[in-house]
């Protein structure tokens, strides 16, 4: 089951670049939150503080508290745990090529240190039936790597992959951006049965897309957290007239 | 700015609904004249402007109905569009409240000349007047002077039921004024129909503006607003 996250007085900079200032949010569990915002506004950037990404880049910090459920992700957690429990997704599909689809699934378990093959095939079909990918590649698991599949497959194998370590919180980054209206809208009803059993987090530039998937919006702007709302009233009447303006085209 | 192109068919929407909202003012000023000063070739005029507002109904229509599926507009430009349509629907409405009144006023003419105890002309000037002041808040973007037109229903409402009650007596205690009175009976109701037109565009005016949806809700904002009490009605026809 999912994790509230409580965010509090969150920073972040790369290099002297104050990218994030002050975020303060709760994002409640089980329900999935969209962030919007103008490209370089920092939703991306945020997400990647909730695991703990962002750090890895060298000239990167953050300061403020991160709290999943009972754990201060930047108190003493190693980032290694929280991306065990924190699941990602990114805006362009990456299964490791050389892989078969079944590896590709399999291969968080496997760094975890599961080996047992029974466990290993349940978890795999569990995951992929999740991902509402099962029924297409049932039968070649094993012969087809997970590059063969078309783009839309692989971001589904991709939420496969990332659900088989049964994470807590799913981080999505643009997961539908680089999808034909098809593919999306399969990535969209997997987002809509999914967040019953995990926090999902969205970042879209899609706003349509926010507003049919997500329950909260919040509109992120020059490193800030502008509004947070429910989704219905950020897109039908917004606080802040910045959100306002963003959302109906006057902004800039 | 972005979008430049769809907030200009934004503004070309709402020019559009002033032109029809202009006409359909026209046609209830002029049914009215027409009753004032019995002149049928005036009757004639609004039945023309009938047609031009059903034209103009399914123009408005189609062009919200394209920037919807086109656009996918958000928080005020949605809620815009969405009380475009709402009003469009109303003032086709106050077109065939013309039009009715004139079909009313052609009977009248063909009637004897009667004194009945109704204000036509005054109850005309006070829905016409809330017409006017929800479109003008409509213009301007104005919801505290939508709200103004709110609190002026009641005394049309009063007005007709003034009406129906002096009119069923004519028609109880003078028979052979029975045609006329059901006749002014009827252009009341029409006048009265039209005032809550006007309340229902000035509570799409407020909606658009500040996100709230009045509706419904009207009893008990006059109650708090109540500015204008009906006044007796004039014994004058």
């Amino acid at each position: 089951m999912g994790v509230g996250i409580e965010v509090t007085n969150l920073n972040a900079w790369y290099g002297t670049n104050h990218t994030l200032q002050e975020i303060n949010l709760n994002i409640p569990a089980n329900h999935a939150t969209a962030l919007i915002g103008p490209s370089g506004c920092g939703k991306s950037t945020f997400v990647r503080c909730l695991n703990r990404m962002h750090e890895t880049n060298p000239i990167a910090r953050v300061t403020g508290s991160v709290k999943m459920g009972e754990i201060d992700i930047y108190a003493g957690a190693k980032p290694v745990q929280i991306r065990r429990r924190v699941g990602m997704v990114f805006q362009r599909p990456n299964p490791f090529p050389t892989m078969s689809i079944f590896d590709n699934v399999a291969s968080g378990l496997k760094l975890n240190g599961y080996s047992n093959r029974r466990v290993l095939n349940e978890t795999v079909e569990k995951s992929l039936k999740k991902a509402a990918l099962w029924d297409e590649v049932k039968d070649d698991l094993r012969k087809k790597s997970g590059a063969s599949l078309s783009g839309g497959q692989q971001q589904r194998l991709c939420i496969a992959r990332a659900l088989a370590v049964d994470p807590e919180v799913l981080l999505m980054d643009e997961p539908a951006s680089a999808l034909d209206p098809v593919s999306t809208s399969k990535i969209e009803d997997l987002i809509f049965e999914l967040k019953s059993q995990y926090t999902i987090v969205i970042v879209t530039h899609n706003m349509q897309q926010a507003a049919r998937v997500a329950e909260k919006t919040g509109f992120f702007l020059n490193g800030r957290l502008v509004e947070f709302d429910s989704t219905h009233k950020i897109f039908t009447n917004p606080s802040d007239k910045r959100t306002e303006d963003y959302i109906t085209g006057r902004f800039g | 700015m972005t979008r430049i192109r769809f907030h200009q068919s934004l503004e070309d929407l709402k020019e559009n609904l002033l032109v029809m909202a202009g006409l359909a003012e026209q046609s209830i000023q002029r049914a009215i004249e027409a009753y004032r000063v019995r002149d049928m070739s005036i009757c004639d005029l609004v039945t023309r402007s009938e047609v031009a507002i059903n034209r103009m109904e399914r123009d408005i229509d189609q062009a919200a109905l394209d920037l919807l599926a086109m656009e996918q507009p958000m928080a005020s430009d949605l809620r815009f569009i969405l009380s475009v349509i709402r009003i469009n629907a109303d003032l086709e409405r106050v077109g065939d409240a013309a039009k009715s009144i004139s079909d009313r006023v052609r009977q009248i003419d063909q009637l004897p000349a009667a004194e009945l105890p109704v204000d036509i002309p005054r109850m005309a000037t006070l829905a016409t007047d809330m017409v006017r002041k929800s479109l003008q808040a409509f213009i301007e973007a104005n919801a505290d002077l939508a709200r103004t037109v709110l609190t002026m229903d009641d005394a049309v409402d009063a007005m007709n039921r003034a009406a129906y009650k002096a009119l069923t007596k004519v028609m109880e205690e003078q028979s052979h004024l029975a045609p006329q009175a059901l006749n002014a009976l009827m252009i009341s109701r029409s006048l009265e129909r039209v005032a809550d037109h006007a309340t229902n565009i000035a509570e799409d005016v407020i909606f658009w503006v500040q996100g709230a949806d009045v509706r419904h809700h009207k009893s008990v904002m006059a109650k708090q607003n109540a500015s204008v009490k009906p006044e007796p009605q004039a014994s004058a026809d």
